[in-house]
C-alpha cells in the first residue's frame, strides 16, 4: 500500500522532471552532433546571406543570437536551479541602459563619472549593475520557492520598468535614441558582420560558461538541490548561497545581453523591460529544452523563426503562434533538446523499474496518506 | 549538561496546531552508543529526529550537540558539525545516479562547493570515497543506474550510503528498515551492527527484536513524550511502556 503510493509518486516525479543532466552526456552523440550543426548554420548561414547582399537575415540572426545569450543565462536558473525567475527582462534593460546613459552623457554632457563611449566601459557598467540588482533582489527572491518566487522576480522587473519610465532625462517611456556605438579595439560595430560576429562570439563564451559551471562542484549543488533540496541541506549545504551566486551569475550574464541589445537596436526603452519579454525568455528556455545546455538556443532559434514566418502568414499570427507554444509545452517533454535526446537514446536498459520487492511493510510503518503527501521533502517546515 | 553526552535535548516542544509532536523531550545520547527511540505511530519520533537535525524549528527547548548549543542551527550547519540523518520516507536525488547521490554527499564534505572549474564527475578527490562507501553499503554494481531505477530496499541503502558519505560523528536514523523485505532488512542489521561502536546512533525502529539486537539504551515515546529511558532489560520490563506500547504488539 505504502509502496504503491511510492512508486506512483515517483514515477510521476520521473515523468516530471526531465532526466539528469549527466544521462544525457552518457547518450547518443547525434544530438551533440545537431547541436553543433545548428551553431554552425547560425554563425555561417546569415554571413553567407549578407555578403549575397540579402541584409535583412543578418539582422534577424544578430537579435537571435543576442535573444540567445539572454536566454542561456535564464536557464542557469531555471534549467539547473529549477527556480523559474520571471524577471530576466530587467537585466536586459539595464545591460541596455547601461550602454545608452554614458553615450548620452558623453554627447550631451553632465555626468561626468559615468559619461564614456568606450565599450569596455559599458560592459563591465553592464555587468556589474545587473549582477548588484541580481544580488538585491535575489537575495530576497530566492527566500521563497515556487509561484510565490515566480511573483516576486516580475515583481522587481516592474520596479525596474516603473523606474525606467520615471527618467524623463533618458525619455521617460518613449526612450532614447543612441547616437553612437559602443567603441571597442579592431571592432566597428556600425558593421552589421562586426556586430554579429561580436554576438556570436559571446553566445559561445556563454555557452562555455554554463558549460563549465554546470560540470563543476558548483554545478552538482546546484542540480542536486534542484532535485531535492531538504535532502541537500541535511547533507549540509546551505543551498541559498549557491542559489544566490548562480542568479548573480545570471543576471550579470543577461546584463551583457542587454548591452549588446542597444547596440543592435540604438535605441533603448523602458519597453524592454516588460513583463511580457520575460515570459518571452521562459517560453524560450522550456520551448528548447530548460534542463539542455543548448537548449535555450534552439529554443530562441525556433521562437523568432516560427514568429517571422507565422506573421507572414497572416496578421493574425499571435493565435497560432500561441497555441503552438502550449502545444510544444505540454507534449514535448524536456521541450525540442528533450525531444531530440529521446529520439536518438534508446530507452535505458535498466527496465527493473521504480521499488518492485518488499510486500511485508515493516510493522507499522508510516499510515500510507501520510506516505504520500510526505514523499518529498518530508519534513519542510 | 553532562559532559559524555553527544547529543542532549532538554524540554523540546513541537506543536502543529493542536498537536503537541513532541512535548518536554529531554534525552541524553552518550557518545557512542546505539539509542533506540520507540513508540506508536504518530508518537512524534519523526517530528524529534527533524528537530534534531535542524529541518524543523523547535517552539522551546534547547539541544547540545558535543556540548555545544545548537538549538538554532541551519540544518546545514548540523550536518557540517558532524550531525547526519536518514529519512523514513526515502529521500534521495531521484534524477542522479546512485554514485552521484554518493558523490555529492562526499563533495559536500570535502568542504566549500564553491568550485567553478574543473569536472567534478571525474574529481578521484570524490570518486574514491563514494566508491568505498558504495561498497561497504553494498550498492557497487548499481553504481551507474539512476536512484530512480534501483529498488525500495536498494534505496534505502543509499539512504545510509549518503549519510555514511558525509563522515558522521553521529546517525540519526529514522526506521532505515521501513518498507524492506526480511531478506534485506538483514543486511541493514547487519550493516548497522558492523558501525556500532564507531558511530554514535539514534534509531528510530519499530521492529523490537531488532531494537534488543542493535541498541544499548532505549527510549519510548508515546504522545509526543518520553515516558521512559532504560537498557532494553530495563523497557522490557517497565510496566508502562508494556501498556502503552509493547502491550498492543
Ligand atoms: N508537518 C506536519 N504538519 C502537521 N502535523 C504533523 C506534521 N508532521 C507530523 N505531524 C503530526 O505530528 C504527530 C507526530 O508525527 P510523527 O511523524 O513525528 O510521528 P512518528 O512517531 O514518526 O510516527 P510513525 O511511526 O508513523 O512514523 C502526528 O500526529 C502527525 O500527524
Ligand atoms: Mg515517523
Amino acid at each position: 500500500m505504502d509502496n504503491a503510493l511510492n512508486r506512483s509518486e515517483q514515477s510521476k516525479l520521473a515523468h516530471h522532471k526531465c532526466r539528469s543532466f549527466y544521462r544525457r552526456h552518457r547518450g547518443s552523440v547525434l544530438p551533440g552532433m545537431i547541436n553543433l550543426l545548428v551553431l554552425v548554420a547560425l554563425g555561417a548561414l546569415p554571413v553567407i546571406a549578407y555578403l549575397d547582399g540579402q541584409i535583412f537575415w543578418l539582422d534577424v540572426a544578430t537579435r537571435l543570437v543576442i535573444l540567445a545569450i539572454a536566454a542561456v543565462s535564464l536557464n542557469l536558473v531555471l534549467g539547473f536551479c529549477g527556480l523559474a525567475s520571471f524577471g530576466h527582462a530587467a537585466f536586459i534593460g539595464i545591460g541596455a541602459y547601461a550602454v545608452g546613459i554614458p553615450v548620452y552623457h558623453e554627447t550631451y554632457g553632465g555626468f561626468e563619472m559615468i559619461a564614456g563611449y568606450s565599450g569596455w566601459w559599458h560592459l563591465a557598467l553592464a555587468i556589474a549593475v545587473s549582477a548588484l540588482f541580481a544580488l538585491v533582489t535575489g537575495a530576497i527572491s530566492l527566500r521563497t520557492r515556487g509561484v510565490h518566487f515566480i511573483m516576486i522576480t516580475m515583481a522587481f522587473s516592474q520596479m525596474m520598468y516603473y523606474t525606467l519610465v520615471s527618467l524623463q532625462e533618458y525619455g521617460a517611456d518613449d526612450g532614447l535614441s543612441i547616437d553612437l556605438r559602443s567603441e571597442l579595439p579592431l571592432l566597428n560595430l556600425d558593421d552589421p558582420l562586426h556586430l554579429f560576429g561580436l554576438c556570436f562570439a559571446s553566445l559561445l563564451g556563454a555557452l562555455l560558461l554554463s558549460w563549465t559551471l554546470v560540470r563543476s562542484r558548483f554545478g552538482k549543488v546546484l542540480v542536486a538541490a534542484r532535485s531535492n533540496e531538504p535532502r541537500l541541506k541535511s547533507l549540509g549545504v546551505e543551498t541559498y548561497r549557491y542559489q544566490l551566486v548562480a542568479y548573480v551569475i545570471s543576471g550579470a550574464m543577461c546584463g551583457y545581453a542587454g548591452a549588446l541589445m542597444a547596440n543592435f537596436t540604438v535605441f533603448i526603452s523602458p519597453s524592454m523591460v516588460e513583463w511580457s519579454r520575460s515570459g518571452e525568455l521562459i517560453f524560450m528556455v522550456v520551448f528548447g529544452g530548460s534542463a539542455y545546455l543548448f537548449g535555450p538556443v534552439i529554443g530562441t532559434a525556433a521562437f523568432i523563426l516560427l514568429e517571422y514566418f507565422l506573421s507572414r502568414f497572416t496578421v493574425y499570427w499571435h493565435l497560432p503562434f500561441g497555441i503552438l507554444l502550449i502545444l510544444v509545452v505540454l507534449f514535448l517533454r524536456g521541450g525540442v533538446s528533450g525531444s531530440i535526446a529521446r529520439l536518438f537514446s534508446k530507452r535505458s536498459a535498466v527496465s527493473n523499474s521504480v521499488s518492485v520487492n518488499s510486500t511485508s511493510v515493516a510493522e507499522g510503518s508510516a499510515p500510507a496518506i501520510q506516505g504520500s503527501s510526505q514523499a518529498r521533502g518530508e519534513d519542510t517546515p | 549538561m553532562s559532559a559524555e553526552c553527544m547529543l542532549e535535548t532538554r524540554s523540546l516542544c513541537k506543536r502543529f496546531g493542536g498537536v503537541s509532536a513532541t512535548d518536554d523531550v529531554s534525552l541524553c545520547i552518550y557518545a557512542g552508543e546505539v539509542h533506540a527511540l520507540i513508540g506508536p505511530n504518530g508518537a512524534g519520533k519523526t517530528t524529534l529526529i527533524s528537530q534534531l537535525s535542524g529541518l524543523l524549528r523547535s517552539d522551546s527547548g534547547k539541544i547540545f550537540f558535543s556540548g555545544e548549543d545548537v538549538s538554532r542551527k541551519s540544518a546545514a550547519a548540523l550536518a557540517q558539525l558532524g550531525l547526519a540523518r536518514s529519512f523514513q520516507i526515502t529521500s534521495v536525488f531521484q534524477e542522479l545516479t546512485v554514485i552521484e547521490n554518493v558523490a555529492i554527499a562526499v563533495q559536500v564534505t570535502l568542504g566549500s562547493s564553491f568550485r567553478f572549474l574543473g569536472n567534478a564527475a571525474k574529481d578521484p578527490a570524490i570518486l574514491g570515497p563514494a566508491t568505498e562507501v558504495l561498497k561497504r553499503t553494498g550498492l557497487a554494481d548499481k553504481s551507474s543506474v539512476l536512484a530512480s531505477r534501483i529498488s525500495h530496499g536498494e534505496r534505502r541503502q543509499l539512504e545510509i550510503a549518503m549519510a555514511l558519505a558525509t563522515e558522521p560523528k553521529m546517525l540519526l536514523l529514522d526506521e532505515p528498515m521501513a518498507g524492506m523485505g526480511q531478506a534485506e532488512s538483514n543486511d541493514m542489521i547487519t550493516l548497522l551492527a558492523s558501525l556500532k561502536g564507531d558511530k554514535t546512533m539514534l534509531l528510530v525502529e519499530h521492529d523490537m527484536d531488532t531494537v534488543f539486537t542493535l541498541a544499548d539504551r532505549i527510549s519510548v515515546l508515546v504522545y509526543g513524550r518520553v515516558i521512559a529511558t532504560g537498557s532494553p532489560e530495563e523497557i522490557r520490563a517497565n510496566r508502562e511502556v508494556q501498556q502503552a506500547y509493547l502491550g498492543d504488539d
